[in-house]
Parts: structure tokens; sequence; C-alpha cells
């Protein structure tokens, strides 16, 4: 699969100069401003039906995640298990989205989930930290999708993009792309080390004009990682490049999201900033470990009237 | 229908005790009216009558200027600042108790969402009596030299837009400096005044030095004129305002005036474009548009027009229009039948003038006062639309080309209340801050207010301040 530049944007990727002209010259982000808006956005009050369609869709959109280095068959076995079927009493309950797990565990996870229309996310390019040469980073990416992962969560250069060294930011996540063949890309800004709303805006159209299908907040592994004025910048970003591109790229909010309450929060933040068409698993997920548990018990509750406790919910 | 679709949140009514009927709140106490007459106040979302009030009559005015004449030549003038303050920390921690009842029952009365009167109006009134507690006993540090004096007793006439906020802006920096007072809402929303007519009998507040008279335009008049008064503070029209300043000519009364205006709302091609519009929404739909200070004329520079008109079009359809008690209401229902029917007359003036008007599609409730988000594009500086408040959700958009052409245009109004910029660059708003002539001046943000910073108008916005430092010298005889 090739990495085909969007109409009128041949010029902004020629060198070094005109990206860091384009981006620069994307509309600044007002800190104060986004974070006032986030924290309106987040006093809607989700009841009734709404909360019962929102549950469910959080729990649709969840990479079931587990990146350790403690990591086994058995831990990925038992992710899938949960993955295919969250809530083991209730088989209503929907299956997540994909399962998001270190490259070499990917043959467990495809065995785990045959059958299933569970995704496969391994990261790669030297995740987390993205320091390693382009071709190791490439060469762990084909092993992953070779393995059979049919998504990609890559790292991008987090150095080079704070040196102002853009194109060969660039440069990496076209050449992952290629890599990555038809694979889903989903491209990892790692916010919390970008430190700036601006940087995460040109980040996020840098990894949108290289051909990420997604971009995507953090690795999970530095705090902050997601918050709701971060992932409402990458929205309108993913809305801005829609609108001058026709492509679509989805958001994904990683690390740091544990309750239901935030869930729905980051499902607002959607609805109102990009709109109805990334209210899907396939152009919103969540990376996120313990917050399928919190989905589960809520979603419960809000069928039954009364909280169960936490032993009646697995642990995997 | 909507793939998210949220369900009615609505803020529940219990809390709030209405009475079929009130009184007048004259030394200390809730008392018949002597001449007064009674009328009805309705939720303007509904039409629903809420209750029965009192038109005060003149001899009741009377009454309640003599009760506060009472209050501050006994006890009240003489009381310690360290006491005063007292009094005032009570009312501001009685208000945040009642938090929620003030806002669900100021949202019933004037029609506005709850979550502005939950998260903007009463957390600012429990702020304002906080802030102007801590005042009462420093005012000889207040740059007033030593000792300063109140004046006695002062006639405050307040509007609709922000009931209780407004009985706040005026009550709390009066009796900081050791004044007492007579305060009459506004005809359509008296009943958060009335509560906290309550407040104060709750605080054990001396009778007399909060005296609250209800009406309309003919009590203002009497209570303004009486010639018992010593203070007169309005916030209002610019119509009204003019009255006043006419009839309280040539006596002593010391006046503060904070009336209309017209606000510009300034947006540079260099701005944050998505908070930008966040303000222009914030500066114009806040309130439905009920503010004076309101950003109810857009300037945008003329090389980013387009990509800032779609944006704020795309972001206008998502605002939420409906039940002022739904938590998800951004937009509620407009204050009185009298005010729609001015805000439905500029807008056919704007489009009778050759502007092009715009509305998300949005379905407005079939009973009580409404009207639709708004905008006009294609506006000049010469149409009604850009030159008069309309006090509503109606945005007028004009285009300027330079820093120069955007001060002129903002200037050239006879309002100077309040005016926005929007621009990332530092030495831009600095510049601008000083070229405009607008009693506030907001970069990058809109229609925030803090008890600590003064507020008030150039021209015919008015003259004095309230709020901050410089609040306190409208209540001394300085």
């Amino acid at each position: 699969m090739t990495v085909t530049v969007p109409a009128g944007f041949a010029d902004v990727t020629a060198s070094n100069d005109t990206l860091r002209r384009f981006l620069h010259g994307l509309p600044g982000v007002d800190q104060v401003g986004v974070e006032a808006r986030a924290a309106t956005l987040a006093t809607r009050s989700i009841k009734t039906t709404a909360k019962a369609f929102a549950l469910d869709l959080a729990i649709r959109m969840v990479d079931l995640t587990t990146l350790e280095g403690q990591d086994t068959p058995g831990k990925v076995r038992a992710l899938c298990a949960k993955g295919r079927r969250p809530d083991a009493i209730d088989p209503s309950c929907p299956p997540v989205a994909a399962i998001c797990i270190y490259g070499d565990l990917v043959p467990t996870a495809v065995e785990a989930l045959a059958g299933s229309k569970i995704h496969i996310a391994a990261v790669a390019a030297a995740f987390p930290s993205g320091r390693a040469s382009l071709d190791v980073k490439l060469a762990d990416t084909k092993a992953a999708v070779a393995a059979g992962a049919d998504e990609i969560d890559m790292v991008i250069d987090r150095g080079a993009f704070l040196a102002g060294r853009y194109l060969d930011v660039y440069e990496e996540i076209v050449a992952t792309k290629q890599a990555s063949g038809d694979a889903h890309l989903k491209v990892i800004l790692e916010t919390g080390e970008l430190a700036t709303y601006d940087n995460v805006r040109r980040a996020s159209w840098l990894a949108m004009l290289a051909g990420g299908d997604f971009i995507k907040t953090s690795t999970g592994k530095v705090s902050p990682a997601a918050t709701l004025p971060v992932t409402l910048v990458m929205l309108e970003a993913a809305r801005d490049f829609r609108n001058q591109t026709g492509r679509q790229v989805g958001v994904k909010a990683a690390g740091g999201i544990r309750v239901a309450k935030d869930a729905v929060r980051y499902l607002v933040v959607v609805n109102e900033v990009a709109g109805d068409d990334w209210l899907s698993p396939d152009w919103f997920r969540f990376g996120a470990s313990s917050l399928l548990n919190d989905l589960l018990m809520q979603r419960r509750k809000l069928a039954t009237g009364h909280y169960a406790g936490p032993d009646y919910f697995t642990l995997d | 229908m909507p793939t998210f679709d949220y369900a009615p949140a609505p803020e529940s009514r219990s809390i709030v005790d209405i009475q079929p009927s009130y009184g007048l709140f004259i030394g200390g106490e809730m008392v018949d009216p002597i001449d007064g007459t009674r009328f009805k106040t309705v939720n303007p979302a509904t039409e629903e009558v809420l209750s029965e009030v009192v038109a005060a009559g003149p001899q009741d005015v009377d009454r309640a200027v003599d009760a506060a004449r009472a209050a501050y030549d006994g006890a009240w003038s003489r009381l310690s600042g360290r006491d005063r303050g007292k009094y005032l920390y009570r009312l501001a921690r009685l208000v945040q108790e009642r938090s929620r009842e003030l806002a669900v029952l100021e949202s019933i009365d004037n029609g506005k969402p709850i979550r502005e009167s939950r998260d903007v109006d009463v957390p600012l009134v429990a702020a304002h009596f906080f802030y102007y507690a801590g005042w009462a006993d420093k005012l000889d540090y207040a740059g007033f030299g030593p000792g300063p004096q109140p004046l006695g007793v002062a006639a405050q006439v307040i509007p609709w837009n922000f009931p209780l906020l407004m009985l706040a802006w005026k009550i709390a920096p009066a009796l900081a400096c050791g004044n007492t007072l007579v305060l009459k809402p506004a005809e359509t929303t008296p009943l958060t005044a009335l509560a906290f007519a309550d407040i104060c009998r709750q605080a054990d507040l001396p009778p007399g030095v909060v005296n609250i008279i209800t009406g309309a335009g003919d009590t203002g008049r009497t209570l303004v004129e009486h010639p018992g008064v010593d203070k007169v503070a309005f916030t209002g029209s610019t119509e009204v305002g003019r009255q006043i300043a006419r009839s309280v000519a040539g006596t002593r009364k010391k006046v503060t005036l904070e009336l209309g205006g017209k606000a510009a709302n300034v947006v540079f091609d260099d701005a944050p474009l998505d908070q930008a519009i966040e303000g222009i929404v914030n500066g114009i739909f806040f309130n439905q548009g009920h503010v004076c200070c309101a950003g109810s004329r857009l300037l945008v520079q003329e090389s980013v027009a387009d990509e800032l008109l779609a944006g704020l079009k795309r972001r206008l359809t998502t605002l939420r229009l409906g039940d002022p008690l739904d938590k998800n209401t951004d937009i509620g229902a407009i204050n009185s039948a009298e005010q729609l029917d001015k805000i439905r007359m500029l807008s056919e003036v704007g489009e009778t003038e050759g502007a092009e008007r715009w509305s998300p599609p949005c379905e407005l409730p079939v009973r009580g006062f409404w009207f639709p988000p708004t905008v006009f594009t294609g506006v000049s500086q010469s149409h009604r639309i850009a030159r008069e408040e309309i006090f509503g959700p109606v945005l007028s958009v004009l285009t300027f080309r330079t820093p120069s052409e955007a001060v002129e245009k903002a200037n050239n109004t006879p309002y100077g209340l309040s005016a926005g910029v929007w621009t990332e660059k530092g030495s831009r708003i600095l510049w601008m801050a000083q070229k405009l002539r607008a009693g506030v001046v907001w970069a990058n943000t809109f229609n925030r207010f803090d008890p600590t910073s003064p507020f008030g108008g150039y021209k015919e916005s008015g003259y004095g301040r309230e709020g901050g430092r410089h609040g306190l010298g409208a209540y001394l005889d300085v």
C-alpha cells in the first residue's frame, strides 16, 4: 500500500522548511480557552437512555490493553477472553474493539481471538520511547503485521519533533505506514511530552498528512497521558483535516481514563466537536485496561438499579 | 435524529418553595403594601404564573427609605468595619449554602439555563459578598485617605438579566462601606431578590439595613427621586439611565449608572480560531444575549472571515435550546414578551436593511418566549443592527482590513462598555487595549467576570465603576 499525499499538500511536504512553515501557520490554540471548553462539555449530564447508549458504545470502543514487561501468553489469552465477552453473565454486552499488546505476543492473540471480529493491535516502532534506528522500527512493524496484527500503534520520534526535524518525523510515519501494509496505522503523538496544545495540533496534522489512519494521544507510559482538552484539540484537527482533504482520520485517547464517567465525557466531546461521524469504534477508541470493568459495573447498575461489587466483575 | 441523543436531564424544582404571593421586605420583615398594587410574575419558558408580587406605591417607598434611614442613623453606620464584614461573610456563606435553591429559582424566574445560573451567576454572587466582606475593615487602606465615610441611604435599581448577581454587585459594596439601602429588582425577575430577603433575615442582619421593594418603572422612579436618598445606583437601559441622570441633577445624590452596550468582539487573522469561535458564542449567546457587555458586533479580519464564519455556523448547530432547567441546555428563554418583540423587530429591520440572516436548524418550544440563535452577515456600520443594542441572541458580523480600521469601527458607537480582542500577538493586545474606548477589554476571552475587577462604561454605557477597589468609591463620601 502506498501513501498518497492529499491533493494540494504536495508542496507542504516537499522539505523540512515548507513543512515547518505549514505546521506553524496552523491557527494557534489558546490554552485557557480550550481547557474552559473541555470543562464546560464535561458538565453535560448524560442520563438514562443516553447513558445506556454511551456505555455500550464506550465498551465497543475499548482497545483492551496490556503493555507490561511481565506480559505472558497466559495473560494475553485471559485478556482476549475478556475482550470477547466482557461481562461473563450478560451476553447482551458487546465485545471490545481490539486487544492491544506488544508485537511478540501477537501469535497468541491471533489464536485466542480466532473467529471473532476483535482487532489485534500491536505497538511498534520502538514503543514506548521511539528511540531506535528506522530499520529497527520498520522491522518491528513488519514482524507484528506478519504475525497477524491488523492494527499498528506506532510512536513518533518526539526528540525529532521537538528539535524541529518535522520532515524526519513525517518520513518515518510514511515508511511505517508502508511497512504496515493493510494494517491500520495509529500514530501515537505522546502528547504528554509535546507539552503544548500548539504542538499537539501540529503533530496531529503531521501524522494525518503522512497517512496515519488514527492519531492517538499517548503510550500510557508518560504522565499526563490522555486528557480531555488534548483529545479535543486532536478531534478538531481530525475534523479540519477531513474538511480540507476529504479523508477521515480516527482518534484514540489512551492512558489515564479509568472510570465510565470520564469515558462518557470523552464521547460528549467527540459528539460536539467532531460530530456524529466519529461516534463509532471505526473512528474513536479508548486505550485502556481498568476502564472496562467500570463501564461494565455502570452498565449493570443502569440495567438492574443497583451496584454489584467489584468481585462480580472479572479481573484478567 | 442524532446518533448520540442526550436524554432530558432536568434539575429538580422541588428545592424551591415559591409562595403564592409576596409582600415587601422593609425594616427586617415582610410587610403588606400600603398603597401598592399587585401583579403576577411568570416563568418565561412556559408562561406559567409563578407568584404575585407588589408594585410598591409612593407610601411604600417612603416607608422603605425611612426604614433604611433609621437603620443608618441607628446602629449600622457606627458599627465597626470588622462587624460589618462579619455580616457580609455570613451572607456569602448563606448564598453558598442555598446555592442550588437560588440557581433553580433564578432559572425559573429569568429563563436562563441552569448550567449558567449554577456555574456562573450564583458562584459569582457568593464571590462578590466574600470579596467586599474582606474590604469592610480595610477601608482606611483603599486609597481614599483615612476614615472614609459612608454616604447614607442608597437607592438601587437593578435589571432582569442577572437578577441575583446584579443584587450582589449593588448590595455587597454598599454594606461594606457602611451604607443602608433600598433595592428594587426588575419587575419580571423579583423572586431571587425576595429569597435574598429571607437570607438577610437568616443572617440576623439588623432590621432596615437592607430593604427590598418590588415593582416596575414607576416604583423605581419614585425611589430614585426620593429626597431621603443619598446615593443612586442603576443598572439598566440607557434610556432610563438618562431620565435618572436628569432627575438627580442638582441634588446632593451621588450616581453610578451602568447602561447599555454594543460591544465589538475583534478577531484578527492570527487568532486561535477555535477558541475565538467559543468566545464569540460565549460573547453573544451567553444568557441569550441578555448581557449589557455582550459581544454583539463581531469584527473579523476579512482574510479569515470565511473560515471563521464556517466554523461559527458549524458550532452553532451544536447549541441546545430548550428547558432552562435541563442541565444540558445552552440557550434558555427570552425573559419577557416585551423583550422578544424588540428582538424580533430589530431582526426584521436587519433583514430589511439587506443583511443576511442565518439561524441553525432549531425547534422552538410552543409556549413561552423563545428566539433562535441568529447571525447576520454582510452588516455595515450604518445598519441599525450594528448600532442599536438588541439585547438578545443576535450577532452582527462586520469585517475589517487593518488593525486601525478595527479600532475605528469598534469605537464608532455611542456605547463603550466592553470589547474583545482575539490574537496570538501580545503586543497587539496591549495596543488595542489602549486604543479601545471601552470599560472592559477582554483578551482571548469574553464575558469573564471577577469581583476584584472594576466594571463600567464609557460614553452612553454609563459612569462609575462597580467591582474591585474602584467599586468602593461609589459608596463612600470621597
